[in-house]
């Protein structure tokens, strides 16, 4: 290993440390599983341990999409839109069973399973889920951000 | 008024136009022809001792499938009215087949059978003559059939529409 790809490899360690601490999440919350994630998002659970307790209501000041709750037909090119107007880097969580696969809504109008639609990062299964999966996940995708290769 | 007393007065009116009513446990039930729809409603409606001033639902159902009506036509419109002076209630169905699935629109009569009419359109592809503005109100323009007819496949997905720019 050169003393180049050691700096780089150690620049990156810092960066996705310093990254891993400052989520910034957009809650994209379209049904019954933002109940739970408001439960997540409260003090009892209190995700601000994990550097993730602002959500941003604009996704141009966001890291993260959080997607919650079924997404149907109709909105998924709003869902895809606000996904591109996400600032890199960027992540997609798929909260809840109907992000992740289109869950027991199998019909017309339901899309199945929003990676479909843009990347997902993290699937948080459930029905939903309960705040511990939600922590779980979340800490998942932490490893996934202080792990990566970083671009910048 | 009772839902007998009700049915009597619709079919003393029309007479031969009402094609068939009943009543079951107090819910009363009228059929009636297509050419007398709006007149029927209307005098449901104006009539001061049946005074239906609400429109509570506007449905149709598709019986295709439906045991005994595989021949017949293939829609019933619904239209379920409540009145609230009275506090008394009345279906009224109209039956219509697939190739003429057509109705004289009720927007004229109540102002709510707008959405009603343009839901009824979406999902079972029953038209509404006359009606001001017939869009598809639960599912997207680009959306090809009509998902509540019993022919459509239940797996059947649509392809995905992206973002308008």
């Amino acid at each position: 290993m050169g003393v180049g790809s050691f700096f780089t490899s150690k620049l990156d360690e810092a960066i996705g440390w310093a990254r891993k601490y400052s989520i910034f999440q957009y809650p994209f919350v379209t049904a019954c599983c933002g109940m739970e994630y408001m439960a997540t998002a409260c003090s009892h659970y209190d995700i601000d341990r994990f550097g993730a307790g602002l959500p941003r209501f604009s996704p141009r000041q966001a890291d993260v999409l959080f997607v919650v709750g079924t997404i149907s037909q109709k909105i998924a090119p709003v869902l895809k839109r606000i996904y591109d107007q996400m600032t890199e880097p960027k992540w997609v969580v798929a909260f809840g069973v109907c992000t992740c696969t289109g869950g027991f809504y199998d019909n017309y109008a339901t899309v199945q399973g929003i990676d479909t639609i843009i990347p997902v990062d993290i699937y948080i299964p459930g029905c939903p889920p309960r705040p511990e999966s939600v922590i779980d996940g979340l800490m998942k995708l932490q490893d996934r951000i202080a792990t990566q290769t970083q671009r910048f | 008024m009772e839902g007998r007393q009700i049915l009597q007065r619709v079919r003393d009116r029309f007479g031969p136009a009402v094609v068939d009513s009943h009543e079951h446990r107090g819910d009363a039930t009228a059929v009636v022809e297509r050419a007398a729809l709006i007149d029927a409603l209307r005098f449901c409606r104006d009539d001061s001792g049946l005074d239906f001033d609400v429109l509570m639902d506007l449905t149709a159902v598709d019986y295709s499938k439906y045991p005994g009506r595989e021949d017949g036509p293939r829609f019933d419109v619904v239209y379920h009215l409540y009145s609230v002076p009275h506090n008394h209630r009345l279906r009224v169905k109209v039956r219509v087949d697939e190739d003429e699935a057509s109705v004289p629109t009720a927007v004229g009569l109540w102002p709510i059978a707008n959405w009603f009419e343009r839901e009824v359109w979406d999902m079972f592809g029953v038209r509404f003559s006359g009606h001001p503005d017939l869009r598809r109100l639960l599912m997207y323009e680009e959306f090809v059939g009509h998902p509540l007819r019993k022919d459509y496949p239940i797996n059947r997905r649509q392809p995905l529409i992206g973002p308008k720019l």
